[in-house]
């Protein structure tokens, strides 16, 4: 069984709930930073929709992942490319899915790797169940609770699909 | 110390993945292709402010030279560092086995230390697989060089600074000149040209300072600079190793300065965008011109960057297939 998710209505609520959210921080010029693979793909919607930002910062985080003695060094590692300053910057993170919360974390801890930044904001597609950690996203586009065999993927770039597979 | 036969026996693990890093025999182009891949991604961490990732956060790493090195024992201490790992630097030919401790006795009392890696350096051939049968299923071994056998972290970081100025391999003629006879460094770096598919590889050398067996390798031989330049890609210059010398191997060596020194004009028998190499510590006036090997061709500082992050690369997915050989072998 597939299920799908309509991707660019959950992109435009996201666009328009983060706007309001960095008026009310008083956010005017952020950053977006997305995680490989599908965080790019939104962030660089994200970025294009709100017009903020030149380019789109991309984050792999293989080398910070905290289960490395357990399962290894990711074979498919490609380079982080932040083009621009983070110190004192604020971020706009964005990632797929946001489920253990250890992603994320691994996340800013590279991040702070490249410098101290005023913020981060963090924007999830979807929020699943099962935090294992005290990290909650600040924009989520839709909260989900998946049976123990289900899981959900987001598929690109060209169009982006959302799909809740059984395993 | 014999050969294997075998090498993959011992530097992979069940799953096919590196556990050790000995020698280039027997890794595929998709191995190396990965360790490259993985390379480029730590040349990223070398570039940032804080060049530090966790990867090893609370893992030991030993540099155990039994025979002298700079270039490579710092870079290696380097990557170990950046990515984390705790670095221990032992000179062991000025230390324990002078007092007469044996090999396998210092490899104990370091593993008593609960060490998980040692990069070795030795003059004989064979012994980092010496050392890989005999350590813990806890302990990588990472080949440092040892005698003339093989350096595959020199060539995998020479291979990487290759892919960085030509795009790819296919298509290459490389041509490796001078002191193959003695050079651990020429052979690993032939075995992997050959697997990642250039072309065509080139020896350029006096009879005297060739292996006998040389073109089983896989290599055209070539005694003059003019036909063995002649339109090649990359230009790979040896150090001529007098250390290592026994005999009458040169007349001199101004004679080989005036016969395989690269010049400026004999640049000009290759392409004009092609590159030159040299593993260092080089030797100016005896292998390469001054002008050559700070001219605007020269990548020999690039080979220096590159090589802190293939070491940092080798090291952390040795450590990967080592933990996971361990976690496959401990049942849940």
């Amino acid at each position: 069984m597939t299920e799908l998710l309509d991707v660019e209505s959950l992109l435009g609520e996201i666009c328009d709930d983060l706007s309001q959210h960095l008026v009310a921080k008083n956010i005017s010029s952020p950053c977006v930073i997305g995680i490989r693979t599908g965080g790019v793909w939104l962030a660089s919607y994200i970025q294009k929709n709100l017009g903020v930002s030149k380019s789109c910062g991309e984050l792999d985080i293989s080398f910070y992942r905290d289960d490395f003695t357990r399962i290894g060094l990711n074979p498919t590692v490609k380079p982080s490319s932040l083009p621009f300053e983070t110190e004192g910057r604020d971020i706009v993170l964005v990632d797929d899915v946001v489920m253990s919360g250890r992603t994320i974390r691994a996340a800013m801890n590279e991040l702070f790797d490249y410098g101290r930044p005023a913020s981060i904001t963090l924007v999830t597609l979807i929020d699943l169940d099962g935090r294992e950690l005290p990290i909650q996203p600040d924009i989520v586009g839709r909260k989900l609770t998946l049976k123990e065999n289900q899981q959900v993927k987001l598929k690109g770039p060209e169009k982006l699909v959302l799909e809740v597979t059984e395993k | 110390m014999a050969h294997p036969k075998e090498p993959n026996r011992l530097q992979l693990n069940d799953q096919g993945r590196l556990r050790h890093f000995l020698t280039l025999d027997g890794l595929d182009r998709a191995t190396l292709t990965e360790i490259l891949d993985t390379a480029d991604s730590f040349i990223e961490v070398g570039a940032r402010s804080i060049k530090k990732v966790p990867l090893l956060r609370g893992k030991t790493v030993v540099n155990l030279f039994f025979e002298a090195s700079t270039r490579t024992r710092s870079t290696f201490e380097l990557a170990a560092k950046r990515l984390s790992a705790d670095v221990l630097n032992l000179n062991i030919s000025t230390s324990a086995t002078s007092k007469g401790e044996s090999l396998s006795d210092t490899l104990q009392n370091l593993e008593a230390m609960a060490s998980d890696m040692f990069v070795v350096r030795h003059s004989q051939s064979g012994a980092p697989h010496f050392i890989a049968e005999s350590v813990t299923p806890n302990v990588s071994i990472i080949n440092a060089g040892d005698g003339r056998h093989a350096h595959p972290t020199q060539a995998m970081l020479d291979m990487l600074t290759i892919r960085q100025h030509k795009g790819a391999f296919e298509g290459l003629t490389v041509a490796i000149v001078g002191d193959i006879l003695h050079s651990r460094v020429a052979r690993s770096q032939i075995r992997a040209l050959n697997t990642l598919g250039v072309s065509e590889v080139r020896v350029i050398a006096p009879n005297t300072l060739l292996p006998v067996d040389i073109e089983s390798l896989g290599v055209s031989v070539f005694s003059t600079m003019k036909e063995g330049l002649d339109a090649v890609d990359v230009i790979i210059m040896l150090r001529l190793q007098k250390e290592r010398m026994e005999g009458a191997l040169l007349p001199s060596e101004h004679e080989f300065y005036e016969l395989y020194g690269l010049t400026t004009e004999k640049l000009e028998y290759a392409k004009p965008d092609s590159i030159v190499m040299h593993p260092g510590p080089i030797n100016r006036g005896v292998e390469i011109e001054s002008a050559v090997a700070d001219g605007p061709q020269s990548v020999i500082l690039n080979q220096v960057t590159n090589g802190i992050a293939v070491r940092m690369a080798v090291m952390s997915m040795a450590m990967s297939g080592q933990t996971a050989a361990i976690s496959a072998a401990t049942p849940e």
